[in-house]
């Protein structure tokens, strides 16, 4: 290296300089460093955001505003947002790069269209033709009003394949029923009929946290049943209940109450399910919550695919607030921007926090340091679904269901190749046997079984022949799986593992956020070296030990269950 | 989703201030806050380790230094986890090596090449690599980004970038420039300027610390210096501004190949643009290298000289042929005139010795006390008021301090640009808490980080501070058990403050009287409060006053004293401080000693051995009016530029012309140079050995890293051969003999010894006997002044010297920029400085441009009473309008030329802060002549 002349170094410093300074003389002569602040795009800014606190927590929720208003968020936009809110623009370019629905466009590049198809390309929807769809779509000769993308799963799993037109659901999706829908312009999601304030009131909503706050119950028998009940969260983690109540109410105020449906998990719907049926019974739930743990401020973070929910939510917080039937606390609705990542519960508290979803280094717990430093109670919105029942009911209500040897009631996300798809409320411990026969209607005409999903795209793949588990937290650690938020999704004799391990895969490599180097690198060696004809046992066997052992997340440490279960139990597919 | 994440720990359970826990082969314990790696390096258990850099927040992101913990379900990061009592870590095990190797693997396998990184000689991720024997990668590599070659100082090539987030972690947490991010997400995350911009289109800085960071050469210093073996690494310090960021050069062949920031007290490590990569004005072809002496007959015009047309001027000399001639020139003015007629400028950017045995040479040779400095244009109303009112000029506080305080006020200063690495401080402050209060008529960068940001009129400070004060008495807000115990004339200041409040005061200042009521109450309530202030409140006529107004408001509210609270003028030169503090000003000795004190002229007539003037002498500015009146005839000025930095700079070339004799003592030919009879070419920053104080009042060495070019000189030896003509008899063996002289001569100095500078490499004055610590902190229990006591000297609020009116309807500001120091004479020949910011421009609020048909980047000519130029035109929303702002450094366009050279009558300090102009679109630009 010696060898390298100081005499060429120092002509390169010259040459360097002496080409820089054209270009930087003009842009030094017009202004300072960087990109000044358009005085348009400011007013267009300030406009925008009217009377709205320029927090940083809200940085996401401004950033909506512009990409609603104008479909894409433009350079001058941000720079004039960084300025607005006191935010470095790398600040705000970071966060509106991280999250999906963001259309970021840079210096005269052109808008995208007014209308976006997004496909679902999820498992169960790419079962269903969604792949096909995708080309017939994307042939479809639109022009340049309509563009159409993959999206990651949007959580209807149950009507697949499913496309959605800027937010309008097209369920059981086929080319002429997009068309239709651009034709008859209909953009806006639809809000299904649902239980509202007065109906929930009459069917005996809110009495319980009433008699809460009148004195009639104490905080720690609230929490004892809850305990007692065997509750546990059901956003995939299954902690319980109870203990993480007990926990949150032992630290210091002020504490905080953050609900995760940010349901992204490919499989899962249950909280899109029942929050488009009855919504007063989760907002019933986490009022009980607050009042037994001592919250001041709830945080609700909403995926942004779940726009009738956002609808629906908006609409019964304002009737609640009206009508509060006991003081509430706080409750700010916060809107998502297609991240999967922030379902996990440290990446949720990041992204309400305004900044890019990427998980936290634990410890400390978010218990103890959660939500802006304070310490949280985070929640999946089902476990908050079934506290007033539980309540009202008794924790022995609660425990006495269950099969094979097990407790309580799990919702199951059903989808794939069974007669009826769906949510079915079932008792834990069920075997995937029992719930397509029970439940799902059996297979579809022309299908075998062949294959299950337990867990969503985390919890593995297990064959048909172990079809006797009992479905529940726990039970199939010994496989090397895990139940999740219990979504099933069911493969016959027309699929591969092998193709499905890729499918999820894909999805991890876009979903990962980029913060560790196990994730970051290890799902796009993965999908590479899972899109050759023969797979490398060994390297992916070392690959999957690295991530599982390493990985900053549950993301990460799960990435690999899909290709793993596919070597450990599909060993024909590989001979 | 179903993501698992971690049950949450049971309450309580944290882990003990001491805990004892095992390592491999060893049971340890960790101190409070230590992570297991921390505990790790100190018991020497190697942990391969990417993202994490000493001093920096552990991020964890990297998972190299993965370690088991027995009972854990996955492995941790070894970086940042706290070990709790009785925990079994393993960094040995299997499967903990196993997935450092892995991890090292994957990083591995996206590098452009896979055994040494092509941009770095000691790549962190080649090293673990080979440490842990992990040999060619066996994955695919990734899809590379192309190279941004765009900055003149640094090469970004992202193949090499392993996100570690080091970068983002030095540019948003340790600097605050937040130019860096970390855009998109998973195999798409890139490492990003602004909004993924060309590096130099971006707002960065180039303050260099993601290259000091970056482990794998992905940020690099540009055209591969990283990759040159440095046959030697001296540890010096930083020539520029008062901060005193401590610095290693690294050189081979005699040049100086790149600096790297050294953990300084000052600058844990930082450095700013300057620091870092303004260094190569040392190797400018353009140095002066042999002695010059003027041709017989070339007559001195008011026009500044042409450096290509040098020859027609000057002729070059031997040493002892200009030296001669140089002492004769003044010898004879001396002897014919009388020593009056003599006067010698210093630098403040030369050593403490060199200052001392400047001021010595001038007191003792030439037998008079007209020796000064920059400081007269830089902070003397500042030193003025600290002297006169808490008996002592230096900083009561350091910058550090503001980390420990809640609130701090920056009025008058724009560090970010001025005073980088300090700025740095203010925004971690800000950050963890302090609540910043910016004033300043200009929007500056650390505005963003302000809990208030006061944009007043401009030179209405005092009106404004007065009204802070109203509003403090009159809420009962004073600390009166400070004002009784500790102050004199309290009553005087509660009088004329009374007149001011808010209310009243609001449309003079432009500030809303309730935000001036919140700032008042913010700063008087909290535990702490500093003040930290610039020249903006210096360079006024009434620059005394905005000062006075400073300290009584600290005094008013008992904010001084204690670490967190205070005053800090922020010095502008890198040893301002150091030259004023040993003598280097007309009215005093060393340690501010009076010269017309009598026991003071005997103590130093005993020292010096020779009779010494008692009459202080002449100031800056003074001199120039009295070469114009005929009285003043010779000057020797070392490493100063008067014909740029003066006020009213023509007035100041024509009275440099006037001169029957000039001796310049410089490194480069100036603008005043011109105007010399002998230019003695001197030594530069790294290339000699001396003691520079910082605006901390931290003595720090800095060591000479490269010899001079040519027949260049160090500056000590220059000194010491002209007193020997002018009949001295010194015999100094080099730097460190004339400190032991400072030692006898400056008490507050006399405990540091050359051995503990050596060891230490700084130490904090005062420090008056050897083994003292030094005082971070002074007037704890009392002030340097008659009974201990502080004054309040309450200031009414007065005009500028001349006003905007409708001829002259412009305020006329100037100042620095970050890439330019002072008159330009380094920095606009240090490449990478004058690459980034290659011509002068005026700074106008881009309403102004618009109404007069500009557009940003046209050309405006500016004209005030006293002169005319033409630059091009930068649009700024920070500026008010009606304001336009220029930095002094470019001679093409020499802002000085419209400042007004009126004074103010306390500290001496003219008003470059404000004066009236005219603008009209067009003009002709002119070529710089440098």
């Amino acid at each position: 290296m010696d060898t390298i002349d100081l005499t060429q170094i120092r002509l390169g410093i010259a040459a360097r300089a002496a080409g820089v300074s054209g270009e930087i003389k003009r842009k030094k002569r017009r202004e300072g460093k960087g990109r000044p602040v358009d005085p348009a795009a400011l007013e267009q800014v300030r406009e925008l955001l009217g009377q709205e606190p320029r927090r940083r927590d809200l940085l996401i929720e401004h950033l909506h505003k512009i990409q609603d208003r104008y479909r894409c968020i433009s350079a001058e936009h941000i720079v004039a947002l960084a300025d607005e809110m006191r935010l470095a623009p790398a600040e705000v370019f970071e966060v509106a790069t991280f999250y999906h629905h963001f259309d970021v466009v840079k210096d005269g590049a052109p808008a995208p269209p007014p209308i976006t198809v997004r496909v679902c390309d999820g498992l169960s929807c790419e079962l269903a033709g969604a792949q096909n769809l995708l080309a017939l779509l994307g042939n479809g000769g639109y022009g340049d009003g309509v563009r159409v993308i993959p999206a990651p799963c949007v959580g209807r799993c149950e009507t697949a394949p499913v496309a959605v037109v800027n937010q309008q659901v097209v369920a059981h999706a086929t080319v002429a029923e997009v068309d239709a829908r651009l034709e008859r312009k209909a953009l806006q999601a639809d809000v299904p009929e649902y239980i509202d304030y007065d109906a929930y009131v009459r069917g005996g909503g809110y009495a319980f946290v009433r008699a809460c706050v009148a004195g009639r119950h104490r905080p720690d028998d609230v929490i004892a049943t809850m305990e007692h009940s065997g509750l546990r969260g059901l956003g995939g983690a299954g902690f319980p209940t109870g203990r993480k109540w007990k926990i949150v109410r032992a630290e210091a105020a002020p504490r905080l109450m953050a609900v995760n449906i940010d349901e992204g998990e490919p499989g899962t719907f249950k909280d899109r399910w029942y929050l488009e049926r009855d919504p007063h019974r989760f907002l019933d739930g986490l009022l009980i919550a607050a009042w037994a743990v001592g919250i001041d401020d709830v945080y609700i973070y909403l995926r942004d695919e779940y726009a009738h929910i956002r609808a629906i939510l908006t609409r019964e917080l304002e009737v609640l607030r009206a009508q509060a039937p006991v003081p509430l606390p706080a409750i700010h609705l916060r809107r998502g921007a297609g991240a999967y990542i922030c379902g996990e519960e440290s990446a949720m508290i990041e992204s309400l926090e305004g900044k890019k979803g990427m998980p936290r280094l634990r410890p400390p717990y978010v218990a103890q340091v959660g939500l802006f430093g304070r310490p949280t109670l985070e929640h999946n919105m089902e476990t908050l679904y079934w506290v007033r029942e539980i309540n009202e009911r008794g924790a022995e209500w609660f425990a006495a269901f269950g099969r094979n040897g097990r407790k309580g009631l799990r919702s199951f996300s059903v989808s794939g190749r069974v007669q009826r798809p769906g949510v079915h409320l079932a008792p834990a411990g069920i075997t995937i046997r029992e719930l397509i026969a029970e439940y799902a209607g059996g297979m579809l005409p022309g299908h075998t079984f062949y294959g299950y999903f337990p867990g969503g795209a985390s919890g593995g793949i297990l064959p048909a022949s172990m079809d006797d588990i009992p479905l529940d937290f726990d039970t199939l650690n010994p496989y090397g799986c895990f139940i999740g938020s219990a979504a099933i999704i069911v493969l016959s004799d027309h699929d591969t593992a092998r193709g499905a391990a890729r499918n999820m895969l894909r999805f991890f490599r876009e979903e990962s956020c980029g913060q560790c180097t196990p994730c970051r690198v290890g799902t796009a060696k993965a999908v590479a070296l899972l899109e050759g004809e023969t797979w490398d046992k060994p390297l992916l066997d070392d690959l999957a030990r690295v991530m599982v052992d390493a990985s900053i997340c549950g993301l990460g440490q799960a990435a690999p269950n899909p290709f793993l279960c596919a070597f450990k139990y599909f060993p024909q597919e590989f001979s | 989703m179903a993501i698992a994440p971690l049950p949450p720990r049971p309450a309580g359970e944290r882990p003990d201030t001491r805990t004892a826990f095992s390592l491999p082969g060893a049971d340890v314990a960790a101190r409070a806050d230590e992570t297991i790696l921390q505990v790790a390096d100190r018991y020497g258990v190697a942990i391969p380790r990417l993202c994490y850099k000493d001093g920096y927040r552990p991020d964890g992101n990297c998972r190299a230094c993965m370690v088991e913990i027995e009972g854990e379900r996955v492995l941790a990061p070894a970086c940042c986890r706290l070990p709790s009592a009785g925990m079994k870590v393993t960094s040995t095990s299997a499967r903990a090596v196993k997935a450092q190797q892995m991890v090292l693997e994957l990083l591995l396998s996206d590098m452009p090449e896979q055994s040494a990184s092509p941009y770095k000689r000691e790549s962190e991720l080649d090293r673990w690599a080979a440490a842990l024997d992990v040999r060619a990668p066996r994955f695919p590599q990734r899809h590379q980004p192309a190279p941004d070659l765009s900055h003149p100082a640094m090469s970004v090539n992202l193949d090499a970038c392993i996100q570690c987030g080091r970068c983002v972690r030095a540019c948003r947490e340790e600097q605050v420039n937040d130019v860096i991010g970390y855009a998109w997400r998973g195999e798409h995350a890139k490492i990003v300027f602004d909004l993924d911009d060309p590096m130099a289109a971006s707002t960065c800085v180039a303050c260099g610390e993601c290259v000091q960071a970056c482990p794998t050469g992905a940020l690099m210093p540009a055209n591969n210096v990283g990759l040159i073996v440095p046959e030697k690494s001296v540890d010096s310090a930083c020539p520029y501004c008062g901060v005193g960021c401590l610095l290693t050069y690294n050189v081979k062949d005699n040049q100086i190949l790149s600096v790297d920031g050294r953990d300084g007290p000052s600058n844990a490590s930082r450095l700013c643009v300057k620091g870092r990569f303004g260094f190569d004005y040392v190797h400018n072809p353009r140095r002066l290298t042999t002695p010059l002496i003027r041709r017989t007959g070339v007559a001195k015009t008011t026009g500044i000289l042409d450096p290509d047309d040098l020859a027609s001027a000057f002729r070059e000399a031997t040493w002892e042929e200009a030296l001669d001639a140089a002492a004769a020139g003044l010898r004879g003015i001396r002897d014919t005139r009388g020593p009056s007629a003599l006067a010698g400028f210093g630098s403040a950017k030369g050593s403490n010795e060199e200052a001392y045995l400047f001021q010595k040479l001038v007191r003792t040779g030439f037998g008079t006390n007209n020796v000064d400095h920059c400081t007269r244009l830089c902070h003397a109303s500042s030193v003025a008021a600290l002297l006169e009112d808490i008996g002592s000029g230096g900083v009561s506080n350091q910058v550090a301090d503001v980390a420990l305080a809640d609130v701090a006020i920056v009025i008058g200063s724009n560090p970010t640009v001025n005073h980088p690495v300090a700025a740095t401080f203010m925004k971690n402050a800000a950050k963890a808490g302090t609540k910043l209060i910016v004033m300043d008529p200009r929007r500056n960068e650390l505005a963003r980080h302000a809990a208030y940001f006061l944009q007043f009129r401009a030179d209405t400070d005092v009106a404004l501070l007065n009204a802070i004060m109203h509003t403090i008495v009159e809420e009962g807000l004073a600390d009166e058990a400070f004002i009784r115990e500790r102050t004199e004339n309290y009553a005087a200041l509660k009088m004329l403050v009374a007149e001011y409040s808010p209310e009243k005061i609001a449309p003079v200042t432009g500030i809303a009287a309730h935000t001036i009521r919140e700032v008042a109450r913010l700063y008087a309530t909290s535990e702490r409060s500093m003040i930290f202030w610039g020249m903006g409140v210096s360079q006024h006529v009434h620059g005394t006053d905005n000062a006075r107004c400073l300290i009584s408001l600290a005094l008013l509210t008992g904010q001084i004293g204690r670490p967190g609270t205070g005053l800090h003028p922020l010095r502008g030169q890198n040893n301002v401080q150091g030259a004023s503090d040993v003598g280097l000003i007309p009215m005093s000795f060393p340690d501010y000693a009076r010269v017309d004190d009598p026991d003071v002229n005997q103590r130093f007539e005993a020292l010096w051995e020779t009779k010494l003037d008692s009459k202080p002498g002449l100031t800056v500015t003074e001199v120039m009016d009295a070469a114009h009146a005929g009285t003043l005839r010779g000057m020797y000025v070392m490493g100063e530029n008067p014909a740029m930095s003066d006020p009213n700079v023509g007035h100041a070339r024509e009275a440099l012309a006037l001169l029957d004799h000039l001796v310049v003592q410089d490194i480069f030919f100036t603008e005043t140079a011109g105007y010399a009879d002998v230019i003695l070419p001197a030594s530069a920053f790294p290339e000699k050995t001396g003691t520079f104080t910082n605006t901390d009042r931290r003595v720090q060495l800095g060591r000479q890293a490269i010899d001079p070019p040519g027949q260049a000189r160090q500056d000590l030896w220059i000194i010491m051969e002209l007193a020997r003509r002018m009949g001295l008899d010194w015999n100094y063996a080099g730097p460190r003999e004339v400190f032991a002289e400072i030692r006898r001569a400056a008490p507050s100095m006399a405990g540091i010894t050359w051995e503990r500078l050596e060891a230490e490499g700084s130490c904090t004055y005062p420090l008056e006997h050897e083994g003292d610590p030094g005082e971070p902190v002074i007037f704890v229990d009392s002030f340097p002044r008659p009974g201990g006591r502080a004054l309040f000297a309450p200031a009414a609020f007065s005009d500028a010297a001349e006003l905007p009116d409708e001829r002259y309807p412009f305020i006329f500001t100037t100042g620095r920029q970050l890439e330019h120091w002072h008159t330009g004479s380094m920095t606009r020949r240090a490449s990478v400085l004058d690459a980034l910011e290659p011509e002068p421009t005026i700074v106008i609020h881009p309403d102004d441009l618009a109404a007069i048909g500009v557009a940003p980047g046209g050309t405006l000519t500016l004209e005030s009473r006293r002169g005319t130029l033409t630059a091009s035109a930068r649009a700024d929303r920070g500026m008010q309008r009606g304001t336009l702002f220029m930095a002094f450094a470019y001679n093409e366009a020499a802002a000085n030329i419209l400042t007004n050279d009126a004074i103010d009558p306390f500290g001496k300090i003219p008003e470059f802060k404000f004066c009236a102009v005219r603008l009209r679109a067009g003009g002709e630009l002119v070529e710089s002549r440098l």
